[in-house]
């Protein structure tokens, strides 16, 4: 039965990879933008879910660490004319100037550059609690952020950076002669690894333990877990993961720069993983691909409206507007997640005709 | 490096001032977290809406701008009253992140009703022309509100003090504020009690947010996030829970950021980094602030 | 196994536990008694590192080293584990998993051993799941391994509680009030049972308990608390005759 099981994922796996390909070279480009981000989200939801929803440490840092892993990708992999275009204020560094990687191993350093810095500041900060810890997390995103704004000869301050290489399926596309886009499969690919390493990570023994420390931490420290240790590895991972997305985002959007890294951009993250359920995998994916196609969609909600006869002025804020009431809805209405619960009844059905 | 005594006087009674308007502010935080152990993290967008209130009072209806200036706060207190009763009295009893998040989203919610409504543009406070006026010291030039904003916050606290240490319901916010389960089992009408800190935090918030306006004419909707935080920050350091406390925090923040600007130029760029990195030192070694007390584990 | 020296626990100005010396001899039952407030779960706490003692200290082991100034989670793994007066389990978890995870202290395994299921690491997990199967049988709540831990009658959450600290592999077991709740038949099954795991995990068990038939029954020395004070220590029949223990239990008029 078990053996079946691993055989109808792997089969899922591979018809999902083939839709993909497929997708991507036959939808216009904006669509296959839109599919891209879903999966930057995906990624980026599940490495707060794994703070904040596993573990139980309420961070709010994550446009922070999204910002290291944004900036190290598009540093590393601009070319020089790019850099020297982009640097016409205050010249950038010589040793990072030709600097020139390829994108997966910008985009692996850019992980891990966040991941450093997740464990240098997660070290100190979790030994707070709660808010003590929210508060903490989003001074340090914002410092971050401020010194960005700051170190011009390295990130051009609050010029930001344009013309990030993109990474496109030309190869293919070209010799079928269709019009290339943006690669899904880099997304999807580390999206959907994500997933597999968040499913064995909490099936394993460490992903009980923070669970465990999430539910309880006078008893988990009394079982003889060491809180801060398991608390730093959360995070940790969890900081690389934004890193991650980070970098994925900046190739996405192919312009960066300090503003896009304020607290808004956790906010919507925070979103996808209230709205998907705390501590749930599958809800946290589900969440950020409809939330993703929700913001695209509801982006006619801010310009004005043609209903005929009469027309209705821009309404710039309205989208937010109807985003932030979700969540207050879901969060005062239903504690655990809109569909982590949807989620639940549907498996329970199916337990039930069984 | 090198400044003149009429220059440090300037920065002083800038410092002041704009430690006065963060102390305003900081005393809704550290009252609402006293009682609730909640971050009202839409403090800060309550303190733009009761600019904007002021704003329109002022440029829509006859009334005079002396009366606005209470008018306004007064219904800013009432919208904050509002808030806590839609968004937080749900969820009472529910773990304290959920409350939090629940605060975050009314956060963005009043942003983005504020850009819906006001716009995004910014516009320019309608200061009343007498509080424009520029006062010269001996060398000193010091724009009147500079004075009029510790003045009018002094008379304010001294307000808020003795309210709170004299009148009967200024006592339940007290008791309230010191054992929360016991205060609830004597009889004090613990949701009224929360509705007046939330008028009073809100209150004070707009009266800030009036000074603001007239010390940086310039309204956004977004204007409450940084120096919503920085309020949170000032209450953090002087000891959230304690009055005296944000009151003190307020000042620190206020002044801190105003003359390390003056005697380190070069930092400039990092005046918004000042009060996150003061928060994150007294958070790591003195989490309980300046002034707060330590709160014991239960087994 | 286990000494506790002078040991003193104020919290501000209240002295909750007063100079407190006792021993605890390996493979005893030993009990801690005494009317409520007097102090008993604090010694518990002291002894499991979530308190640091005002004064004095605690030694353990059989060279009996100072443990006092050492943070929970390392007391734990020494040995020594506990259950909760007020029941404290991973309530959004399952039954199986709140086992489960008493044994993670003796894992070692790496986090990345465990993700990538490297066979040290799957190795290891087979003896922990097989170790939390059979506490889970022990205690009698193997039909119920699926359920969220918190949706257990009170009494499966106390035997729970038990499987848990199990798991940790301890030697000396510290059960806060574990008859409390029960009635008469499910008491005289609990003595049973920690006799049986007593002998069988090769246990010291040190108790605090309201029901006298529990203490009296299967303890074999008694410490009294009364107000922080220790003010008797003995076997049942002494401290059934103490007139001081009389005293406190009954007040004197």
């Amino acid at each position: 039965m078990k053996k079946n099981g691993l055989w109808l994922k792997i089969g899922i796996l591979v018809v999902a990879l083939i839709g993909l390909f497929v997708i991507n070279l036959y939808l216009d480009s904006y669509k296959v933008k839109v599919i891209n981000l879903c999966a930057i989200y995906v990624i980026l939801g599940l490495s707060m879910n794994l703070i904040n929803g596993f573990t139980g440490l309420f961070s709010l840092g994550h446009a922070g660490f999204m910002a290291i892993g944004a900036y190290t990708v598009a540093i590393l992999t601009m070319p020089l004319e790019a850099k020297t275009m982009n640097y016409y204020m205050k010249p950038m560094v010589p040793f990072l100037l030709n600097l020139n990687l390829p994108f997966i191993f910008a985009l692996l350093i850019g992980g891990l550059m966040a991941a450093l810095f997740g464990f240098l500041i997660g070290a100190p900060v979790l030994k707070l609690t709660d808010d003590y810890l929210a508060i903490a997390t989003l001074g340090f995103s914002e410092i971050i952020r401020i010194v960005f704004i700051n170190l011009q000869s390295i990130t051009n301050g609050s010029l930001g950076l344009k013309a990030i290489p993109q990474m496109t399926n030309e190869f293919i596309a070209g010799k079928l002669g269709l019009a290339s886009r943006t690669n899904l499969l880099w997304a999807w690919g580390i999206a959907i690894l994500t997933i597999i390493f968040m499913q064995f990570l909490m099936k394993g023994s460490y992903g009980k333990a923070f669970k465990a420390i999430r539910e309880d931490e006078i008893a988990a420290r009394s079982m003889g877990i060491n809180l801060f240790k398991h608390k730093v590895m959360s995070f940790t991972i969890g900081s690389f993961l934004a890193g991650i997305g980070g970098g994925l985002l900046a190739v996405h959007l192919g312009t960066i720069d300090p503003a896009l890294f304020k607290f808004a951009l956790t906010f919507n993250i925070l979103l996808i993983v209230v709205l998907g359920g705390m501590g749930n995998i599958y809800g946290t994916v589900i969440s950020a691909i409809v939330i993703t196609v929700a913001m695209e969609a509801l982006r006619f909600l801010d310009g004005s409206m043609n209903f005929g006869f009469f027309t209705t002025p821009a309404l710039p804020g309205l989208r937010m507007v109807v985003f932030s009431l979700a969540l207050m809805v879901v969060v005062i209405f239903k504690r655990d997640g809109f569909i982590k619960e949807t989620l639940e009844k549907v498996r329970g059905r199916y337990a039930k005709n069984q | 490096m090198n400044l003149s005594i009429q220059e440090f006087l300037q920065h002083m009674t800038n410092g002041i001032s704009l430690g006065s308007l963060y102390a305003l502010i900081a005393i809704g935080y550290t009252m609402v977290y006293g009682i609730l152990r909640l971050i009202n993290f839409a403090h800060g967008d309550i303190f733009m809406l009761g600019t904007y209130l002021t704003f329109y009072g002022i440029i829509f209806t006859p009334i005079p701008w002396y009366i606005i200036f209470i008018l306004a706060p007064a219904l800013t207190g009432l919208l904050g009253l509002i808030l806590e009763k839609l968004a937080y009295r749900p969820l009472r009893e529910s773990p304290r992140i959920t409350v939090l998040i629940s605060a975050i989203g009314a956060s963005f919610l009043l942003q983005n009703l504020g850009i819906l409504v006001f716009g995004g543009r910014p516009k320019a406070f309608p200061t009343p022309t007498i509080l424009e006026t520029v006062l010269k010291i001996g060398g000193v030039s010091v724009a009147i509100v500079n004075f009029v904003i510790p003045i009018v916050t002094v008379i304010l606290l001294i307000g808020l003090n003795y309210f709170i240490q004299k009148t009967k319901t200024g006592m339940a916010m007290r008791a309230l504020s010191k054992d929360y389960e016991t205060a609830s089992l004597m009889g004090i009408d613990i949701n009224g009690i929360i509705s007046i800190t939330f008028f009073i935090g809100s209150f004070l918030a707009a009266m800030g947010g009036i000074m603001w306006g007239v010390k940086y004419p310039q309204l956004m909707p977004h204007m409450g996030v940084l120096p919503g935080l920085k309020c949170f920050i000032a209450a953090v350091i002087g000891g959230i829970g304690n009055i005296t406390g944000a009151v003190l925090g307020g000042f620190i923040l206020g002044l801190g950021e105003i003359l390390i600007i003056a005697f380190l130029p070069t930092l400039t760029g990092y005046r918004d980094a000042f009060a996150f990195i003061l928060l994150i030192i007294i958070l790591l070694f003195k989490p309980t602030g300046l002034m707060g007390e330590k709160v014991a584990e239960k087994v | 196994m286990l000494k506790i020296n002078n040991m003193t626990m104020r919290f501000g100005g209240v002295v909750a536990v007063n100079e407190l010396s006792m021993e605890i001899e390996k493979g005893q039952i030993v009990g801690l008694i005494g009317p409520n407030g007097a102090g008993k779960t604090t010694v518990f706490n002291v002894v499991t590192g979530v308190y640091k003692p005002t004064d004095g200290e605690v030694l353990y082991g059989e060279k009996l080293e100072k443990i006092s100034h050492l943070p929970p989670d390392q007391i734990a793994k020494l040995g020594i584990c506990r259950t909760f007066q007020n029941i404290r389990l991973f309530k959004e978890l399952s039954v199986f998993d709140n086992v489960f995870i008493g044994s993670h202290l003796r894992l070692k395994s790496g986090l990345f051993s465990s993700v990538f299921r490297i066979p040290t690491y799957t190795k290891e997990e087979k003896v922990m799941i097989e170790k939390a199967e059979y506490l889970l049988h022990k205690v009698g709540l193997y039909e119920e391994r699926e359920e969220k831990a918190f949706s257990l009658p009170y009494g499966m959450q106390r035997r729970l509680e038990i499987a848990r600290a199990l798991a940790t592999s301890p030697k000396l077991l510290l059960l806060d009030e574990p008859a409390a709740g029960m009635n008469p038949q499910e008491t005289q099954d609990l003595m049973e049972f920690i006799h049986n795991i007593k002998d069988e995990f090769d246990l010291t068990i040190f108790l605090i308990e309201h029901h006298m038939e529990v203490v009296m029954g299967i303890c074999e020395n008694i410490f009294v608390l009364d107000h922080g004070n220790l003010i008797a220590q003995g076997n049942p029949q002494e401290i059934q005759s103490d007139e001081r223990v009389i005293e406190a239990y009954l007040g004197v008029e």
